[in-house]
């Protein structure tokens, strides 16, 4: 059915209120209010959210920014209390404990911190259990609560303050681990690749179907961290819509194991353009390191070529 | 009517859960507390019990699931033992600090390393201090029942804390012994409904659960977990009544084994308890008098009234089955003397570290430390307050 997403966002109440203390020009509460937009009106939401920026800055004692039942307990197991919540619920509904004609959604949030490490097997787990719930990383490529360390969905090269661009060691030497495929291939009923990008549908369809498909998916959003990633707060939207037209970050979707992806760029740029405006990347640009930004490029190639293989092989008749 | 039957520890704990009837279970396999899971598995199976069993990846995501479930409005259970309860310790901190009360089966083991499966105290020592409510269980009967006081005592309003039932892992959880059971229908009225107050299934009343929280409210948060740990000893007493009123089984804080007229006493938990009954009805025929304090309640720590009952005894032993490495003493030790030295009690107290890693404890061995009491009296010399019991001597190995 046609929308007009300026609509969806003027009409639908934010369920992520304002007064958190989360950075200007930081990608997560973007990410938080856009995703739970789209929930129903008139359903209820249980929110788990892994220890990180986003938990300590939405719900500091007395205060909390989420208008829905919201639940933290530590840093790497959002999961698996997420799995406690849901199980309640499937038990108490069973029992006719719970209102028959109210319906509540599960959500947990992670940063990769909580998601792509600490927390991975707590996900694993709760993935492969088939709890009927959603985990969401908002991946922001590194431990920036504590102060930009690297984690292993920091991208090659990039400077943080466990992997420093040295004179000897020029930033992070390892690829960054690929959390989504790794989802996918729990054979889960639905993951995806998203990030707030152009007229924020892709986002916004995602969480939807991740919302509303029946047991557990998964959405991995790409959300700039202006602190640990170095660019003007302002640029945040230039920064997201650079980390797709590069291909950087990839837009697709695993639908019951075929994959589509879902913004194919007209032309594709260069990774250069994704990594000038940010200070992580400032020493691949000086002279002698090109062959950094060489490697780079060949391996946002190789993974951009590989969605696209396994696009046409998951869906050949 | 109560039932007669024979069950192993694990089976009495496994059975007390199917009569509860919890809403969730989140489990992992860890010996001995495995066989717990295992038949409560097979009563989910078997439509027993109206129960979701979350069979997790781990410990940590056992009692996280337990967290989220009760926080949620569901009563939820879960068993382990030893390192399991190493791996949940980040999260039995916050289960106690969100006041939830979860119920947790413990089947001591000793906590590696080196790894050893054997009964030892020392993974219920390693969180004696997070907030939870520890009861202690000389054997399979009082397993069972302190299962089935268990929710009642962690839920009143005014405790709200996490309470962990304690058996010795295969002497108690593995032997088979004479049990009463009570009717199902009669536990169901005893157990009662759970109603929490605020809960995150409430649609009318979103809450959040979890929160950052700093030097202006953290001091204040945990003053009221004390409260109420401290209001926790009525409670249990007041449902111990009850319990007995109903069962005809009546428990205290502790027992007492024939220590008002006592002169020499050990204090010791779980089975060992057993042991030394034994040992104490001998040495009364043989004109000495010897006495039992079994602490059934350790946290909270009963340290008055402990110190008020041993107060007429002229030399006690406290026996911890788990070294603290401290140089100084066990806990229960470190607990008991602290009582009494607050309560301006002065009776010569020693301590023995016994049956580590599932060290058998024979009855001579409970045998001898009386005597070194009797030599204690009769010297007036302490000698040495920190000693093993059981301990193989150089030459023997």
């Amino acid at each position: 059915m046609p929308y007009n997403m300026k609509e969806v966002i003027a009409n639908k109440p934010s369920r992520f209120a304002e007064g958190h203390r989360m950075c200007a020009g930081c990608g997560a509460p973007i990410v938080a209010r856009h995703i739970l937009r789209a929930l129903k009106e008139e359903d209820h939401a249980v929110i788990a959210c892994a220890t990180g920026c986003m938990e300590v800055s939405t719900f500091t004692y007395p205060y909390t920014a989420w208008t829905d039942s919201f639940i933290h307990t530590a840093f790497e197991c959002a999961g698996a209390t997420l799995s406690g919540v849901e199980a309640a619920y499937k038990s108490l509904k069973k029992q006719g404990k719970l209102p028959e004609d109210e319906h509540t959604k599960f959500i947990a949030f992670g940063g990769d911190g909580g998601t792509y490490d600490i927390g991975l097997q707590s996900l694993s787990g709760a993935m492969e259990r088939g709890h009927d719930m959603v985990y969401v990383c908002y991946d922001n490529g590194a431990y920036m609560n504590t102060g930009i360390q690297r984690s292993s969905a920091t991208p090659r090269f990039a400077d943080t303050t466990t992997s420093p661009a040295g004179s000897v060691i020029p930033g992070k030497m390892q690829s960054r681990k690929d959390l989504t495929q790794i989802l996918a291939n729990h054979h889960i009923p639905y993951a995806a690749q998203s990030i707030a990008f152009g007229d924020f549908k892709d986002l916004y369809e995602k969480a939807e179907k991740a919302i509303y498909t029946e047991g557990p998916t998964f959405l991995n959003v790409l959300s700039p961290c202006p602190r640990g990633w170095g660019y003007n707060t302002e640029d945040l939207m230039e920064i997201n819509k650079l980390a797709v037209q590069t291909c950087y970050w990839p837009l697709y979707e695993v639908v019951d194991g075929k994959y589509k992806i879902t913004f194919k760029p007209a032309k594709k740029l260069p990774i250069e353009e994704f990594l000038k405006p940010q200070k992580r990347f400032r020493h691949m640009f000086k002279p002698g390191n090109e062959w950094m930004i060489e490697e780079f490029q060949k391996e946002v190639d190789r993974r951009y070529q590989e969605l696209l293989d396994l696009e046409e092989m998951t869906n050949k008749e | 009517m109560s039932i007669r039957e024979r069950l192993s520890g694990n089976e009495a704990a496994a059975t007390a859960m199917k009569q509860i009837n919890p809403d969730v279970v989140a489990a992992f396999p860890i010996t001995p507390s495995t066989e717990i899971p295992q038949y409560f598995s097979t009563f989910v199976a078997n439509g027993a019990v109206d129960t979701e069993f979350v069979a997790v990846e781990s410990e940590h995501s056992a009692m996280s699931a337990c967290i989220g479930a009760e926080a949620a409005g569901a009563r939820a259970m879960t068993a382990t033992s030893a390192n399991g309860l190493s791996l949940m310790w980040e999260m039995i901190y916050i289960a106690s600090s969100l006041r939830l009360p979860i119920v947790l089966s413990l089947v001591n083991r000793a906590v590696s390393g080196p790894l050893n499966i054997h009964n030892d105290h020392s993974d219920a020592m390693g969180v004696r201090d997070s907030g939870w409510l520890m009861l202690f269980s000389e054997n399979n009967q009082e397993a069972y029942d302190n299962l089935l006081m268990a929710h009642k005592i962690a839920e009143n309003k005014e405790v709200l804390l996490p309470l962990m039932v304690c058996q010795d892992g295969f002497i108690t959880s593995h032997s088979i012994e004479n049990i009463m059971l009570e009717e199902d229908s009669e536990v169901k009225n005893f157990v009662g409904k759970y109603e929490p107050e605020h809960y995150l299934l409430n649609k009318k009343e979103p809450i959040s659960v979890g929160p950052l929280d700093l030097q202006a409210y953290l001091f204040e948060h945990k003053a009221q977990q004390a409260e109420a740990m401290k209001k926790a000893k009525d409670v249990i007493l007041k449902v111990s009544k009850e319990f007995g009123d109903w069962t005809g089984r009546y428990y205290g804080l502790f027992e007492e084994y024939k220590l008002d007229d006592a002169e020499l006493a050990i204090v010791c938990m779980n089975s060992t308890a057993g042991t030394t009954k034994f040992v104490v009805d001998k040495l009364r025929n043989q004109g000495i008098k010897a006495g039992l304090l079994k602490v059934r309640v350790y946290r909270p720590f009963p340290a008055e009234e402990i110190a008020k009952a041993l107060s007429h005894v002229k030399a006690v032993a406290v026996l911890d089955k788990s070294d603290s490495l401290n140089g100084a003493g066990g806990a229960l030790f470190t607990d008991v003397t602290s009582g009494m030295y607050v309560n301006n009690i002065h009776v010569p107290t020693i301590n023995y570290v016994y049956g580590i890693g599932g060290r058998d404890v024979p009855a001579l061995q409970i045998e001898s430390v009386y005597n070194d009491l009797s030599k204690i009296v009769e010297t007036g010399n302490l000698g040495n307050p920190y000693r093993y019991l059981g301990l193989k001597t150089k030459e023997v190995m």
